[in-house]
């Protein structure tokens, strides 16, 4: 049994001469929820994308359950073959800050079709998991609406049944309640909350500093491309170092 | 010339332009797709040829272009050049034309769909071309109905062009009523079946946009 979901190991990534990602490395244990916190520009995206490979790194190695997505060889960042690559993404699940859900499919099928489409699960079974997930995230009466009916906190939420349905081992979240309204934020919060408990193991970035402090098992203040400071909750909160203590003062208000 | 006669005359003038309306349609659609993702190619020398072939097939009178594929066959590979090839020439030259414009249509409703849906079908695990087909295609087609529509219409009024390669579709066979009978009726005959035959293809189209109008 792999305990550790996701090693990442010197991840660096530039964009022409503009180096976004220094050097940055974390792990992260099964059930572990981890927030990336930090400034506009400091890369926490990035490190999201370059994990997820909507991006390709340029150096450093991306692990999952032990199985090697990037490496390093001669100062060069290799990816692994294709098929592997193929399986290796299976194990994580992505929820985007603007959803990106698909307009034309119904919610359910939004939920249902990459799990018979990609996993190739049986029709009736991927329809029987994804009415499960809708009605935990409180949609089971939104099935068969599409997603410009629904509210943008609806719309996330659906986006996180989508991910949920592929079964990953890890579920990362990019800003999910940055394009919400105040009033939105607080139910897709509490699904992550909810999920939190369940013990799914995700990644989190986020703006909600309170929300981050009371769920995350570790978080990590990124600035500039390098991991400014990381520990668990309390540590970061009670004992920042003077950037940080900066940071989230200017949330404090 | 009896009215029956003049009716007959326009009516198979009606038939050919029709069939060139929706041969050129059946094969200038799924053209104008290759020829998009020509344009759009990671590789230069087929973006360049793609981005080339637009540009001559938009920038020159498609009159011109028809003649052109008539005669090829004879100049370019000394070939004898059979009367059957006529209505073939013009099909072809039609295609070849509107899979151009079909093409930047395309193109245009391609580049129009937000990165955000690659990249949830790519994490999600489609493939490159499930992703096309299932996710891009299908709001594709609904962003690019109305600009299709317009060339639709073009094309039905660009029929008349056959005449040089002496076909007899529909204008061309009013032209030679009008002329027997010295009269402009035959003229604007052909003007109104032309403004149903638009008409036709408008409401057509509209209802397909309708279907397509549940989701945003």
């Amino acid at each position: 049994m792999q305990d550790k979901v996701l090693e990442i190991n010197h991840m660096k990534k530039m964009y022409g001469d503009l180096i976004v990602l220094k050097d940055i490395s974390l792990s992260v244990q099964k059930g572990q929820v981890v927030s990336v916190i930090g400034p506009s520009g400091s890369g926490k995206s990035t490190l999201l994308r370059c994990a997820t490979m909507l991006e390709r790194m340029d150096g450093g190695e991306l692990v999952y359950l032990g199985e090697r997505a990037a490496l390093e060889e001669g100062g060069k960042c290799v990816y692994a073959p294709k098929t592997d690559l193929k399986r290796i993404r299976k194990h994580y699940g992505l929820v985007f800050q603007n959803f990106n859900l698909f307009p034309h499919y119904t919610v359910l099928k939004n939920v249902m079709d990459a799990p018979v489409s990609v996993d190739k699960v049986p029709r009736q079974e991927a329809k029987e998991r994804a009415m499960t997930l809708l009605a935990q995230l409180g949609l089971e009466d939104k099935t068969n609406v599409y997603p410009h009916q629904l509210s943008g906190g609806q719309q996330q939420r659906v986006s996180i049944a989508r991910a949920l349905a592929l079964q990953p081992q890890i579920l990362f979240f990019d800003e999910p309640t940055s394009a919400l309204d105040p009033e939105l934020t607080g139910e897709v919060l509490k699904v992550i909350r909810e999920l939190a408990k369940q013990h799914m193991t995700m990644i989190i970035v986020t703006h909600e500093m309170q929300f981050a402090r009371e769920l995350s098992d570790w978080i990590i203040f990124m600035e500039q491309g390098v991991i400014q400071q990381q520990g668990a909750p309390e540590e970061i909160f009670t004992n920042p170092n003077a950037r940080v203590r900066e940071f989230i003062g200017k949330f404090a208000g | 010339m009896s009215t029956t006669t003049m009716l007959q005359l326009l009516g198979s003038g009606m038939l050919k332009t029709a069939a060139i309306f929706f041969l050129t349609l059946l094969f200038a659609l799924p053209l104008g797709l290759a020829f998009a993702f020509g344009r759009m190619s990671r590789k230069g020398l087929l973006r360049g040829v793609s981005k080339f072939y637009i540009s001559i097939m938009r920038g020159t009178p498609l009159m011109l272009q028809m003649i052109v594929v008539y005669f090829a066959p004879y100049y370019v590979f000394g070939m004898r050049i059979s009367s059957g090839y006529r209505f073939v020439a013009v099909i072809l030259a039609f295609v070849l034309n509107y899979a151009a414009y079909f093409a930047e249509i395309y193109r245009s409703g391609i580049e129009s769909i937000p990165r955000g849906q690659h990249e949830a079908a790519e994490v999600l695990g489609y493939s490159k071309a499930q992703t096309f087909v299932k996710i891009i295609l299908p709001q594709v087609i609904k962003r690019i109905l109305p600009p299709v529509t317009n060339e639709m219409i073009t094309l039905v009024k660009d029929t008349s062009l056959a005449f040089v390669l002496t076909e007899v579709e529909m204008f061309t066979a009013a032209k030679q009523i009008a002329a027997k009978e010295t009269s402009i009726l035959p003229l604007m005959a052909a003007g109104f079946f032309y403004y149903l035959f638009n008409l036709a293809v408008a409401a057509v189209m509209e209802y397909v946009e309708k279907r397509l109008n549940y989701y945003k």
